[in-house]
């Protein structure tokens, strides 16, 4: 690749920055983005981590029949602490999900269009991530098979859920998410399906891809409706998605125990769930960007959007804990504060200063521009975000369980190796479908990047003057790139 | 089948941008025509303008579904809890606004949006997997980097020569005949 790579990280107000560098046009967006689909081998490390990712999965199927044959007693479960890691593990990846609908819908409202290069890879992470979310509520009931019960069916016993239960609200959350988010995604890769299907050369690919495009022939009496109704699906994933991890925080909130019963949970989970998803979506794409060549189109611009959002998520996390603890302290409560003294100084207190350094101290790193824009310290800072996000939920259900009220009733939980590989199995099987997707789905948003182009005419006719203008930048910045991007010249 | 033969049911014309494009496509919204339709590879702004075309009702039929779903969810829970099998929970009333409302949204949204996902491919017509526009080989690249017309044989002012000349005069690289 012999085009420099302009630093459009640089902010001037007055000047949007250019999305995809390199000088594209749309006929080579269709050849990159199908090129990772078509190639007829991915890269060798491709299968090296599908490998390990398969792998896991294996181990993950394996502990959950394990689970399941044994009952929930392989779990290091006990009285009081009947929540531990599979509540935790449940919570994390419900949040790792929040970030993808964030970029494609709420940055879709805002019109935010650098989301067009990333948002297509951050709803298949949200949606993988759902996937492994919904796995650990549904095997921790303990009797999987009567797990129909949560939801409003008719049965042979005339038994109704309970709807004034927090659980239960979970139920509708979550699996109005999981459905939302599926269409969602399913829905922007109509046009480029149908790309991948006009440029099959194989009959699997003709029929698989003329399947999944349902028939699409970009006629903009299609499009007209499509637009609409890819507006309003936003409209609608944007409070879903800020009233999921609210629902998912009133399983705490509802109840009474000290450390949980705290009206600050909604909006801290909320904040705490788009900032490990975040890190989790610069965790994933940065090797993805590496691998595929797609430098180009998730530029440091992108990734440095990301680190910031990273930024202003992790300190209202911080700012969180700190409210926790002045108002723990203000409300005169004595099992209030034993519960928060507890959290940074009892038997846990390894964990609760694991999480704050990882998400409170590390992330503020992100002040710098050089540490935003450089691939290795976002890797590290945005891994470790996700360890500080899994201790945090392990810090909430653990250590407020396992001392409440009465001390003959204190306990402490140490998890089992079960407890440990299905935690880790959780991973294989989201890395699993995410290599996936990679291999043979376009993971760019060919049709939405076309449309924020120069070229798509957008300073013609009615929308002159609309502010959709996406032009040149009239005085380019000298800086060149080159080395972060890892072009040669 | 009948014979080999095969029908003109319109013609396909492609053009190489989106300025021509839009220009043609008001010319053939200015001409009178009405089954016809423009293809391209993303939304192209203005371009709903230029053919004329009004605004969807679909927004309407989400928002009718939504209100169902919220109505629907709230009467589903005062049903099941306060009317068919009622349980003391807690000492909590049977039926309460409060309590009903997490369901009540969450039913909300997902009856909209399926709605909204559902209706936009029914009003579209799809899945449709066979369309006359696929005969043209030229048109794979209307996913891809070109941009086209296509006026259907089926439309009152549709005549060969004046409509094949008519995009010929708009701008258009190529115009062929669809036929099957």
């Amino acid at each position: 690749m012999s085009t420099a790579l302009i630093d459009n990280t640089y902010k001037d107000p007055a000047v949007r920055p250019t999305l995809v560098l390199g000088g594209q046009d749309f006929t080579s967006i269709t050849e990159k983005v199908c090129g990772i689909v078509e190639a007829p081998k991915p890269p060798r490390i491709w299968y090296i981590c599908l490998a390990v990712a398969a792998g896991l999965t294996g181990v993950l199927f394996a502990m959950v029949g394990y689970l399941i044959v044994t009952g929930v007693g392989v779990w290091g479960l006990n009285i009081p602490v009947g929540w531990a890691f599979d509540i935790t593990n449940f919570v994390f990846w419900v949040g790792i999900g929040h970030a993808g609908t964030l970029i494609s819908a709420i940055l879709f409202l805002f019109r935010q269009k650098w989301r067009t290069s990333i948002n297509r890879s951050a709803e298949a992470m949200t949606i993988f991530a759902v996937v492994c979310a919904g796995l650990f509520p549904a095997i921790h009931v303990g009797r999987v098979w009567l797990l129909y019960w949560v939801f409003p069916v008719p049965n042979q016993m005339s038994l109704w859920p309970n709807f004034r239960s927090p659980l239960l609200w979970d139920v509708f959350a979550v699996s109005t998410y999981m459905t939302v988010s599926l269409m969602f995604w399913f829905m922007g890769m109509i046009p480029d399906i149908a790309t991948l299907r006009d440029r099959a050369t194989t009959r699997v690919r003709r029929i698989v891809y003329g399947l999944l495009s349902l028939g699409w022939r970009g006629s903009n009496r299609q499009w007209h409706r499509y637009e609409r109704a890819y507006l309003m699906l936003a409209a609608l994933a944007t409070p879903l998605v800020l009233s999921v991890h609210s629902v998912v925080s009133f399983d705490f909130a509802v109840s009474q125990v000290p450390g949980w019963h705290t009206t600050i949970f909604p909006p801290y989970f909320v904040a705490g769930a788009i900032f490990s998803g975040m890190a989790m979506v610069v965790t994933l794409l940065v090797p993805a960007r590496q691998l595929f060549g797609l430098k180009e189109f998730i530029t440091l611009h992108h990734l440095n959007n990301m680190n910031k959002l990273v930024l202003a998520t992790g300190s209202m996390v911080g700012f969180a804990y700190g409210i926790e603890f002045f108002i723990s302290w203000y409300s005169g409560n004595p099992f209030e504060r034993f519960a928060f003294m507890n959290r940074a100084l009892g038997p846990y207190w390894w964990a609760y200063w694991i999480m704050v350094i990882c998400n409170v101290f590390v992330p503020q790193v992100f002040w710098s521009k050089k540490a935003r824009t450089n691939l290795w310290i976002m890797t590290i800072v945005c891994i470790l975000v996700n360890v500080g996000m899994w201790f945090e939920r392990f810090v909430i259900i653990v250590t407020s369980l396992s001392r409440d009220y009465l001390p003959s009733s204190w306990g402490y939980f140490k998890p089992t190796w079960v407890d440990i590989l299905t935690m880790a199995g959780s991973f294989g099987l989201f890395l699993t479908l995410f290599l996936l997707f990679l291999r043979y789905l376009p993971m760019i948003a060919m049709a939405e990047i076309k449309s924020v182009m120069p070229q798509a005419g957008l300073e013609h006719g009615a929308h002159a003057g609309h502010g959709q203008y996406w032009g040149e930048i009239p005085h380019q910045h000298e800086h060149q790139f080159d080395e972060l991007n890892g072009v040669k010249r | 089948m009948t014979g080999s033969e095969k029908q003109l049911r319109g013609l396909l014309a492609e053009f190489g941008s989106t300025d021509v494009l839009l220009r043609a496509a008001e010319r053939v919204r200015d001409a009178g025509y009405t089954r016809w339709d423009a293809h391209t590879p993303f939304p192209v702004h203005g371009l709903d303008e230029a053919m004329g075309l009004k605004t969807t009702k679909l927004s309407w039929f989400v928002m009718a579904c939504g209100l169902c779903g919220a109505g629907g969810g709230l009467l589903m829970q005062w049903w099941m809890n306060a009317v068919d099998y009622k349980y003391i929970i807690s000492g909590k009333p049977f039926f309460s606004i409060p309590a009903s409302i997490p369901v009540m949204f969450e039913i909300t949204i997902l009856v909209s949006a399926l709605a909204a996902f559902v209706g936009m491919l029914a009003f579209n017509g799809l899945p449709e997997l066979y369309h006359v526009v696929f005969t043209s080989r030229r048109f794979v690249r209307a996913t891809n980097d070109r941009f086209f017309i296509s006026i259907e044989s089926a439309d009152p002012k549709f005549d060969a020569v004046t409509t094949a000349s008519l995009l010929t005069s708009a701008g258009a690289a190529v115009v062929e005949p669809l036929e099957d």
